[in-house]
């Protein structure tokens, strides 16, 4: 080989070669991408049903169910105009209460119940996660008053 | 009285910094010796002058002075002293503080070395830094200012979070900022060479250990970083591929990548655009990395217009040096190029691959981590993307990496043939096979493709390194000599490569073998994990120093004999009333038992929520991270960077030149 061809080569196998890569990461990339929906959003059909996205509300006042016999929990999560059923099985991070705004990813089932695959609250009571502040927001409704915006 | 003359002392260093940016810098333009000379002491009286700054509000802490707003803020008077002292930076305006401490002890360090290097590049490096230090106290005194106070003093102040009540996770912001701060001299380093429109290999050898040094610090601040999250967040994962993390793993990725690249340089005066390229991104990425997580961008662009000056302060700053380095670099590299050929089988390029692949990878993080914010900004809707994309893209292209850099070494400079390599690492490959092979049967559990193949990899950098060493020893009389003529910065890369392999077992091993379950239990109750029998015990609450607690006990059997008694604890600060969750882990090398509790779900039956981990070989995951560290120490103390140069050969403006 003519070092002109082999150059030639070298770049036509690092151009393939990066095109595989942007491929498969693209791929691997809108596979993975969440998305986030209110309740309000979910009451209106938005939300996808195969797919799994995000959630976010307030966890409406003494909706909190737990199984006395397992890790089953059932909570309804709101954006103050309307409601969804969030239902988890597992252990939850220490910051969830009720009243206090939270995130979880998982899928919606046709009965409208949410199953949840994770439950993510943060380390501040008084944080707000923003998709929360702002589905709250869009809803129309009242900031809490111990909201303080994140730093 | 006090913390007002903390600030003023700041404000002093703005001025000094301006004198260190300026002066310095027009000399070395201009060539003047006697401007140039500035350099020195401006940087010494900089460093002074922050450090009594940093000094003063660590005070502040100290004597518990809550009429500052960010001590009331960020400490408590129950504290106890050591996390007074670190708690200064437990929040934004304290770390910034340090940031712009530490920048300052680097400048300093590198001032007081300065016969190492011509004195017209010591000048131009001490001016660069002077620049990126107004940058940062302008950030500190405008938008951030922790000296600010406010009337009525609160009674006592709101407490450091819990979280960070810890001695990993005191140590470990410090060197996460040891490291991003770090860069910021390579970058310099390459700036000056621009500007010169110069650089030799010598050049390389001078800016090897900083590079070295930072990436050192960098990869400790990880470490302990990722160690703390296991131990204290209470559910078993060390990482998450959260922005927060993926700020730090990014400059990381390019400078491992400059390392590399800065050997070709020195060695063979090759890549020379290359590495100053990596030099600017990586410190880029630093910048980049402190800012996000500093300003609050990455949780959401809303939350990044909740205090739009500093938003706005970032991204200019951000825009200006990335900008301006990235100018010119395009407006100088041409005149960097390499001279120096090399053939397609050669080091130069086996290096040259692996920090591509480093830089490819970087790209993907970036896209993942920078993804959501733009398209949230640009109206796009909010999505996050999720962790499994990240592992997806990562370790595919982190696999040729660590088949590269156990094939590098073996390869000579400029031109090596394929024959004699293939001769060469015959036997470390089929080693690798056999022990690879022999350990996944050993292991408990069922034979596992991903483990054998990680243990593969992990064999085959191992058996390399060993193979290099003999080597190494092949024409010696005694091994001790041997041992002894080999430099430093040799024993340093084998050491850290080790250290990779130490990683990837741990990470391989751990994903696959562990086993772990969150369960409802009530006193009795047993689970069993691997060969481990877990009874849980009871719950008992017991009063801490500053929380209240409750304590579980979990009784582990092996074999029906009792191993252990673990007390994993649920505690509620008394300040913040935080809850926390207190992991109880019993460590060995060949796995991790960890517990955690949960929630009381049964008052009445007294029956918990409780997470039950057995994780073979995490340990080895930050073991390796401490053993690349170890391998980057003993390489900054190759004797080789301690050359000094002979100043008498530098060009100068003659009219100037200091009497002296």
């Amino acid at each position: 080989m003519t070092p002109r061809k082999k150059r030639i080569t070298i770049v036509c196998a690092i151009i393939a070669g990066m095109g595989i890569a942007a491929t498969l990461i693209l791929t691997a990339f809108e596979k993975n991408l969440l998305y986030f929906y209110s309740p309000t959003q979910i009451m209106n059909g938005e939300a996808p049903k195969e797919r799994s996205f995000r959630i976010g509300g307030l966890v409406l006042e003494n909706s909190v169910k737990k199984n006395p016999e397992s890790l089953e929990i059932s909570f309804i999560l709101t954006d103050t105009v309307n409601q969804i059923e969030v239902s988890y099985e597992g252990i939850l991070p220490d910051l969830f209460r009720e009243g206090q705004g939270i995130v979880a990813n998982g899928k919606l089932f046709p009965n409208n119940v949410f199953i949840a695959e994770q439950v993510l609250a943060k380390h501040d009571e008084n944080y707000m996660p923003p998709e929360v502040a702002q589905a709250l927001q869009e809803a129309g409704a009242e900031m809490p008053e111990n909201h303080i915006p994140p730093q | 009285m006090i913390p007002e003359l903390g600030h003023f002392t700041l404000i002093l260093a703005l001025a000094v910094a301006f004198v260190q940016a300026i002066i310095p810098g027009m000399g070395f333009l201009r060539r003047r010796a006697d401007w140039m000379a500035v350099a020195k002491p401006a940087a010494l009286l900089q460093f002074a002058l922050v450090l009594s700054a940093y000094g003063i509000l660590t005070y502040s802490f100290i004597v518990n002075d809550f009429s500052v707003l960010y001590a009331a803020n960020t400490s408590n008077s129950e504290l106890p002293l050591i996390y007074r002292i670190s708690g200064v930076w437990g929040a934004h305006e304290g770390s910034l503080l340090l940031w712009v401490l530490i920048l300052s002890t680097w400048t300093a360090i590198l001032a007081m070395q300065s016969k190492k290097y011509p004195v017209d590049m010591s000048a131009g490096v001490i001016s660069v830094l002077g620049f990126i230090s107004i940058g940062f106290i302008l950030f500190s005194l405008f938008t951030s200012n922790p000296f600010l106070r406010h009337f009525p003093a609160p009674v006592d102040g709101g407490d450091l979070n819990p979280l960070l009540q810890d001695p990993v996770m005191a140590i470990h912001p410090p060197m996460l900022y040891m490291g991003y701060v770090g860069f910021a001299i390579p970058f310099a380093f390459a700036i000056a060479a621009l500007v010169q429109g110069k650089l030799d290999t010598a050049w390389a050898r001078w800016v090897r250990p900083w590079a070295l040094i930072a990436w050192v610090s960098l990869t400790a601040g990880i470490t302990l970083g990722s160690w703390w999250a296991y131990y204290e967040l209470g559910w078993g994962g060390w990482w998450f591929w959260d922005p927060v993390e993926n700020a730090s793993f990014m400059p990381w990725l390019t400078g491992t990548a400059l390392i590399h690249s800065l050997a070709v340089t020195e060695k063979r005066h090759a890549l020379r655009n290359w590495t100053v390229l990596l030099a600017i991104i990586s410190f880029s990425l630093s910048l980049l990395g402190t800012f996000l997580v500093r300003s609050g961008v990455l949780t959401s662009v809303h939350a990044f217009a909740s205090d739009p000056t500093r938003g706005v302060f970032i991204l200019v700053f951000l825009g200006l040096v990335v900008g301006i380095s990235l100018g010119l670099f395009a407006y100088r590299a041409w005149q960097l190029r390499t001279i120096t050929p090399f053939s397609f089988v050669s080091r130069e390029m086996a290096l040259l691959t692996n920090s591509v692949f480093l830089l490819i990878i970087m790209l993907t993080v970036l896209l993942g981590t920078l993804y959501p914010l733009i398209l949230e900004a640009l109206g796009g809707g909010k999505i996050s993307v999720g962790p499994p994309y990240f592992s997806r893209v990562f370790i595919p292209l982190m696999i040729p990496v660590v088949i590269l850099m156990a094939i590098g070494p073996f390869i000579r400079w400029r031109q090596d043939s394929v024959s004699t390599l293939t001769k060469q690492l015959r036997l470390p490959a089929i080693l690798a096979v056999i022990f690879a092979s022999v350990i996944s049967l050993l292991l408990p559990g069922k034979l596992n493709l991903t483990a054998w193949f990680a243990l593969l990899l992990a064999f085959w950098v191992f058996n390399s390194c060993y193979t290099q060493l003999k080597l190494r020893l092949r024409n010696t009389q005694s091994l001790q000599k041997g041992l002894k003529r080999i430099p430093r910065g040799w024993y340093g890369m084998i050491i850290a490569h080790i250290g990779i392999a130490f990683t990837v077992v741990g990470i391989a091993l751990s994903s696959v073998y562990s086993q772990e379950q969150d369960v409802h239990m009530v006193s009795g109750d047993d689970r069993t994990l691997g060969d481990y029998r877990f009874e849980f015990v009871d719950v008992e609450r017991k009063k801490g120093p500053n929380y209240q607690a409750d304590v579980g006990t979990i009784q582990v059997y092996k074999n029906d004999k009792q191993l252990m008694t673990l007390h994993p604890e649920k505690r509620i600060y008394n300040v913040r009333k935080n809850m926390m969750t207190e992991a109880a882990i019993n460590t060995n090398l060949l796995r991790d038992l960890y517990v955690s509790l949960g929630e009381q779900r049964n008052t009445e039956t007294g029956a918990w929520s409780v997470r039950l981990y057995y994780k073979p070989f995490i340990l080895w995951i930050w073991l390796g991270g401490f053993v690349m560290i170890l391998g980057g120490l003993i390489a900054v103390t190759d004797k080789r960077y301690r050359i000094e140069v002979k100043q008498e050969n530098i060009k100068l403006d003659d009219k100037y030149v200091a009497t002296s």
